[in-house]
Formats: C-alpha cells, structure tokens, sequence
C-alpha cells in the first residue's frame, strides 16, 4: 500500500506510523524531517505547485517501489509555514527484510532534495528573509542512485 | 494563450503567480520564452537575470531549455528545487 500526501496540515508521525503498520510487516524504516531553528530562524515557509508536487512524490514512490519488494511505503511533505521543531517530511518503508526498507528509505529522502517541486524560504527573528538555495551535496547523493 | 505560472523567487521578482500570453512566433524553446520575459520588463529582466538558474516544466514534464514552448498550454518557471 502507497500513501502520498502534500499537505499544509501539521503532520501525525504517531497516526501515520499507526496506519502503515497495519500489515504487520517485518522490517519498517522511517525517517522524520523537522525545521532547525539555527541562527535565528522564525519560520520555514515551503512553496510548492499545486499539481506537480504531488505527481513528484507519486512518481518517486513509485520508482522506489519497483526498486524494492516493499509492503507498505509512507511518503508525506508538509507545505506552507512551520516554526523550528515541526516536521516537514514523513518517510515509512516496509519490507519483509530490513535491508530493502532502509536502502527505500534513504533513496526516498535524497531524491527528494532534488526530483520534487519544493522551494524553501526561511525568515529569520532580525527580520531577515531568505530562499534556500540549492546544495551541490544534495545532487551528489541524489545521483548515487542513478 | 499559454499560462506561464511562476515559484519561489520567481514570483517574488514577477510580481505575479501567473499570467496567460500571446506569444510572438520567434519564441520557440524554453530559453526563447525565459529570454522573451527578461527583455519585456523591468520584473522580467530581475526574474530571469541568470537563466541557468531557472528550470521548467511544459504541460506537467520536467523540461530543459531547449524543449518546445507550445502556443497553449502551461509553463512553470522556477528556481532549482529545496525539499526534504
């Protein structure tokens, strides 16, 4: 089962989690993304496309779906405005075998630096706002999986 | 008309989240149509100063900057993308 989800809505890890253990499985990875307040940071805002966001994140869980046997995969961004300590990513993989849960798990979470149509803007306490430009670092993992 | 829709910083620098344009039979690639909207204005010329800095997508796909522009349809214009 694939569950996928852009969403303004805070995000349940805990309901979340719930959910996708309802088949019992026997290996499940996860990953949680919050929002740092370093030097200062108010508010991460995350702009996305109404439309292909969410077909990005479809399509990336696809593919690591036909990569990996998985039983059960969780992916959900959260949009708009988040103060630092709220969770932006939701990532939960399932597999009968822990290898090809991780291994889902963390090609789930660099691809999405990278294939998603996501933009972040952070706006600090001095009244300082600016875009997050993108890292070198992140294509090279992302790439890792080409 | 083709609605061009705009993300991040650039829809800060349009000033707009989207428009619908005519657009002039020289326009054929995604770079025409970045250089076409850097020349027409003073918000087109701050968006798109560095146009290997934007990305695009065509009718829903991903698209480099020698992919067609169709005369209706959608474009998105955008930065390089920052999730996760």
């Amino acid at each position: 089962m694939i569950r996928v989800s852009v969403q303004p809505e805070a995000i349940d890890a805990a309901a979340e989690q719930t959910a996708h253990d309802t088949g019992g499985h026997g290996a499940s990875a996860s990953f949680i993304g919050r929002v740092r307040g370093d030097g200062g940071l108010v508010e991460l805002f995350l702009d996305h496309h109404p439309v292909l966001t969410a077909a990005g994140l479809e399509a990336l869980a696809a593919d690591a779906a036909a990569r990996w046997s998985l039983a059960a995969l969780t992916l959900i961004h959260r949009v708009g405005p988040m103060a630092p300590g709220d969770t932006i990513v939701l990532v939960l993989a399932s597999s009968p075998h822990r290898a090809e849960a991780l291994a889902a798990v963390e090609f789930l979470i660099d691809r999405l630096k990278t294939d998603v149509m996501l933009w972040k803007r952070e706006r600090f306490a001095d009244g300082r706002v600016q875009w997050v430009e993108q890292r070198g670092s992140d294509h090279g993992r992302a790439e890792r999986w080409d | 008309m083709l609605r061009i829709s705009y993300f991040a910083w650039v829809r800060e620098r349009m000033g707009i989240a989207e428009e619908a344009v005519a657009l002039p039979d020289a326009v054929a690639s995604v770079a025409d149509l970045i250089a076409w909207l850097a020349a027409r204005d003073e918000a087109g010329a701050r968006a798109f100063a560095e146009p290997q800095r934007i990305c695009a997508a065509v009718d829903g796909h991903m698209a480099g900057p020698e992919a067609a522009v169709p005369r209706s349809g959608e474009v998105a214009l955008f930065p390089p993308v920052t999730g996760g």
